[in-house]
């Protein structure tokens, strides 16, 4: 659906954490303060290069530890300044409590999270535990597929979290090692293009104390009070507008894929939902960030041997698309929900979970099963996945389903 | 808070304070209120040193505290500090 003809690009061979170094830098961020952690590293490294070297002006701050990582981003963007940071597994999580601070601050701050499993056991490799841990912090929640998605993201984020209706934090979650290593061919925008595209932030505007109307910043000049002690009488309302921010950002997540598409030539599905193979299919699977290209090809392969099975990548989890999910899945006889994170001793995966929620309202709705897998860096190749579907078309044969949570790859 | 607020929609962004923080009354956190005997009263400024609200104010002209039921918050701890015991801790009828 690209009417206009997209502008000349370079390609670059780059791996995921790269690609996303070089869109903050293209971005024109005035302030990144960030603490190194495998596998995010090479974002940090490759972007401290770029301070080193003169190539941007930004304000690089290295902190003592993730916790001041995102108290400075949440500092810096108060006071009007574009702030990008970037963390995983620990990391993220020792950030826990300082992420509300910047939803409920409407910060907007871009956060690039090269996915990694939690401790203990320690373990470096890449599933999604550490954001999905992060699932009500109140923060957008993209997930990409590819080294070029995590640079096309990253360069979205900023519009999307810096809207004035939406003014949220955002995380791009990009997996561990399978993207954030792995190099790939990644067309990259020339500067002046991003520049346009992103553009340069514009302030929500707000009433203080003093009666004068200014933009929402930190400034000596026009002194205002922000995150002040809210009572019980005010708190749930302050809540509600964040709710309604997200609400937001399920329209300007699919402006801003609509737009970038102009510019790049490069769309993915409707910013939401990214589907393949889905429409006359009767099996299909759900999932989120990398194993959606293994699943193409394994999709390919059954539609040749006339199985119809289709594929939903969810790319963005907060908001959550009900109405979206419910469209795009309404028709089908079985669905599988990829989890790659565990919730221990809930009823499968969280997404999981919130998918077959999601259809339950439905008049008529696929059998839901759950697919835990790659947990920890559990490879999934396409011999495992093909069980997936191969436990579908046996529940569309008979109508039963023996097991609704499902380990995948996992010795029994 | 009683009375009609402002709906989720109309209230301001991200919570900055439409008011200055003076204009925000504690007072009527307060469960205890002190009552003090002010002919017994010393002057030792115990009780206003001690408070952790800056809710008792010097009346130099009168040589006596005052209290400023705006601000405090009834936590008694004058009544315990008061050296002379003339400060005593009430709870009034509640009648709003």
């Amino acid at each position: 659906m690209v009417s206009k003809q997209p502008v000349n690009q370079e390609l670059l061979a780059l791996n995921g954490d790269e690609a996303v170094a070089l869109a903050v830098k293209q971005s024109n961020v005035d302030v990144v303060a960030a603490y190194p952690i495998t596998p995010q590293t090479i974002i940090v490294e490759k972007f401290s290069e770029y301070v080193a070297n003169g190539e941007v002006t930004t304000e690089y701050i290295c902190t003592e530890s993730e916790h001041s990582a995102i108290s400075a981003s949440i500092a810096a963007s108060l006071t009007g300044a574009r702030t990008f940071t970037a963390s995983a597994s620990a990391g993220l999580a020792l950030m826990h409590e300082i992420l509300f601070v910047a939803s409920g601050s409407r910060a907007p701050i871009v956060m690039a999270v090269a996915n990694r499993a939690l401790s203990a056991p320690i373990n470096i490799h890449g599933d999604h535990s550490d954001s999905m841990a992060q699932r009500d912090s109140g923060w957008i929640h993209i997930y990409v597929e590819t080294a070029q998605e995590a640079y096309d993201s990253i360069l979205q984020a900023f519009k999307i979290a810096e809207d004035l209706d939406v003014s949220l934090p955002i995380i791009v979650g990009l997996d561990g090692f399978a993207i954030s290593h792995t190099l790939e061919n990644v067309n990259v925008l020339p500067d002046e293009a991003v520049a346009q595209f992103v553009d340069e932030r514009v302030l929500p505007m707000v009433v203080t104390h003093e009666g004068k109307t200014v933009p929402f910043k930190l400034d000596p000049d026009s002194p205002m009070t922000m995150g002040p002690n809210v009572s019980p009488a005010f708190y749930f309302e302050f809540k509600r507008q964040q709710d309604e921010a997200m609400k937001n950002a399920l329209q300007k997540i699919q402006d801003v894929n609509a737009k970038y598409a102009e510019l790049s030539g490069r769309s993915y599905g409707n910013g939401l939902i990214d589907t393949y193979q889905l429409e006359d299919a009767e099996i299909a699977v759900v999932v989120i960030g990398s194993t959606a290209g293994t699943l193409k090809v394994m999709i390919d392969e059954l539609r040749s041997e006339g199985i119809k099975a289709g594929l939903l990548r969810l790319r963005t989890f907060r908001p959550f698309p009900v109405e979206q999910l419910q469209n795009a899945l309404k028709h089908l006889k079985v669905l599988a929900v990829m989890d790659k994170s565990m919730s221990f001793g809930g009823f499968g995966g969280p997404l999981f979970n919130e998918v077959r929620t999601t259809l339950f309202d439905l008049k008529q709705h696929p059998i839901v099963v759950n697919y835990l897998f790659g947990i920890g860096g559990r490879d999934s190749n396409p011999h495992n996945l093909r069980k997936i579907f191969e436990n579908m078309q046996q529940i569309a044969k008979t109508g039963q389903v023996d097991t609704v949570v499902h380990y995948l790859n996992l010795r029994e | 808070m009683s009375g009609q607020e402002k709906s989720w929609k109309e209230l301001m962004f991200a919570a900055v304070s439409p008011k200055p923080s003076t204009d925000f009354l504690t007072g009527d956190w307060k469960t205890f209120t002190p009552v003090y005997d002010k002919e017994k009263c010393v002057g030792c400024l115990q009780c206003a040193m001690l408070c952790p609200e800056g809710a008792i104010i010097w009346n130099a002209a009168a040589g006596k505290v005052e209290f400023n039921f705006n601000y405090c918050k009834g936590c008694g701890i004058c009544a315990n500090e008061c050296r002379v015991k003339v400060i005593s801790m009430s709870m009034p009828d509640k009648e709003e």
